[in-house]
């Protein structure tokens, strides 16, 4: 069993990297094409799989070639987010199951609890960190980008670089999870607890702490839970972070 | 002459369609330059072709080192973004390298009490909300301030009290002004010059020499009333 100080630590850092995030892909209404992002990773499990690679790596591969892609699409076309990542993330099923069997397919789309290696855990917090890192330090430049392209550009950001970015902190942020909770679970981490904290707060701070605090809280008690019933944690966290939000819906903020 | 923004045969299309065409006007600096012309003309286009955002044929010159403040009009955004007026003056201010003083100074100049700031974007009123978006674009001292409509969703008297604070604010500050509007009063009182866009007959010049009754009822396919100030 690997160091479960460790272990520990890495979910928790995990939860606060998805709950940053999820906060301006919910703001930026992209709760369902984040979803569907996470599917990307499929094809590079089957393929890692299939090279005896360690299955992160290839799903990092795709998440990241996939989001150069639905950039790259959506830029060109100016087709929305939302309608580029459906037709990337059916593709990207499509394939995925093509090129991985049965078993490990339900493993991907839900996580395995295995053991992690020293590797995996150091990997995954400094994974964590960046994207963290990345949220809190270009914040400003987000919320700008988002409330209008037109001021960010005025402004001086590099809007395309920025949602770049971005998007390449998403793919990271599902890949960390992905041994974990498995694609369909981390893709929901992302955006239950953002959503959460987007009917709380007020403001933006108000809703990146709340988002963090409510990603690391249904990590952590979904994990004891998890133990106590003798389930595998991934759709327990899940259960978690959902209740975490329907609870708080009379606290509604209403204006 | 001091022109701050010199534009020469300026076309902007949109695959077949044209939207506009063969532009050519100047803006002198500390002028002000009101954009009139019926709706679907391209008043927004020229806008975004001038920040740079929309690809175009001509030349676009801005001076050397001119500071844009870019005020659009109404955002399409969620009701219930929990993102405050500070928030969004708080990045501005982190991008331009503005600090809290500036902000604070902003606010005041137009005129939008503290408390009000602090509120979710989604809860401002269409008054409240351009006023704030005018704050963020002077966080940064501007020297040149792009104004979409600015009464867009606006009352009549809130209109008025607009105009009237963007002017002072223009006066305080020197700024350069590119006015988009279909105030037609308010227009002939502040701008030195207008650029009238029409698919037929684009035209630029003083507002005395533009806004001919004709000349407005050719632009806007009827006569349109405005009254005249001293």
């Amino acid at each position: 069993m690997a160091d479960p100080t460790g272990t520990l630590l890495l979910s928790a850092g995990m939860a606060v990297a998805a709950g940053l995030v999820g906060c301006f892909a919910v703001m930026r209404r992209m709760s369902l094409a984040s979803d569907a992002l996470s599917h990307v990773a499929l094809p590079g499990i089957g393929i890692a799989l299939a090279l005896h690679l360690h299955p992160v790596v290839g799903a990092l591969a795709a998440l990241l070639a996939g989001t150069v892609l639905v950039w790259g699409l959506e830029r060109r076309t100016g087709i929305p987010t939302e309608t580029v990542v459906g037709v990337v993330f059916s593709l990207a099923l499509a394939v995925g199951s093509l090129l991985a069997t049965g078993d490990e397919l339900v493993d991907a789309l839900l996580g395995s609890p295995g053991r992690l290696g020293p590797w995996e855990i150091g990997l995954g917090l400094a994974g964590a960190a960046a994207v963290s890192a990345f949220v809190l330090t270009q914040r400003h430049r987000l919320v700008l980008t988002l409330v209008s392209r037109d001021i960010a550009r005025t402004s001086g950001i590099g809007v395309a670089r920025l949602e770049l970015l971005f998007l390449v902190a998403f793919a990271v942020t599902v890949a960390l999870g992905l041994r974990y909770l498995g694609v369909l679970l981390m893709g929901s981490l992302v955006i239950i607890p953002a959503a959460t904290a987007k009917h709380l707060a007020r403001g933006l701070s108000g809703m990146l702490g709340i988002a963090a605090a409510a990603a690391v809280l249904s990590t952590l008690a979904g994990e004891l839970l998890a133990a106590r019933l003798g389930h595998a944690p991934g759709p327990v966290i899940i259960a978690v972070a959902a209740s975490l939000f329907l609870v708080t819906l009379p606290l509604r903020r209403t204006r | 002459m001091d022109a701050v923004l010199r534009v020469e045969n300026l076309s902007v299309a949109f695959g077949d369609v044209e939207v506009l065409r063969d532009l050519t006007f100047s803006v002198e600096r500390g002028s002000a330059l009101a954009v009139i012309g019926p709706n679907g003309s391209g008043k927004t286009v020229l806008f975004r072709a001038l920040i740079g955002t929309v690809p175009c044929r001509g030349t676009i010159r801005w001076a050397p080192g001119t500071r844009i403040g870019y005020v659009p009009q109404k955002l399409d955004l969620e009701r219930d973004l929990p993102v405050s007026g500070f928030d969004l003056l708080a990045a501005k201010g982190s991008v331009a390298g503005a600090g809290r003083a500036e902000a604070a100074l902003a606010l005041e100049l137009v005129n939008l009490p503290r408390a009000t700031a602090a509120r979710p974007i989604g809860a401002l009123s269409g008054g409240q909300f351009q006023r704030l978006l005018l704050a963020v674009a002077l966080l940064g001292r501007p020297d040149v301030l792009l104004f979409d409509e600015p009464t867009a969703g606006v009352d009549a008297p809130g209109q008025e009290q607009l105009y009237e604070m963007i002017r002072r604010v223009q006066r305080d500050r020197g700024l350069t002004l590119l006015l988009i509007s279909h105030e037609l009063s308010v227009v002939y009182r502040h701008a030195a010059n207008v650029l009238c866009l029409s698919r037929e007959r684009p035209c630029f010049g003083p507002p005395a020499e533009i806004l001919t009754p004709a000349a407005i009822a050719q632009l806007y396919g009827a006569p349109l009333g405005f009254h005249r100030h001293g």
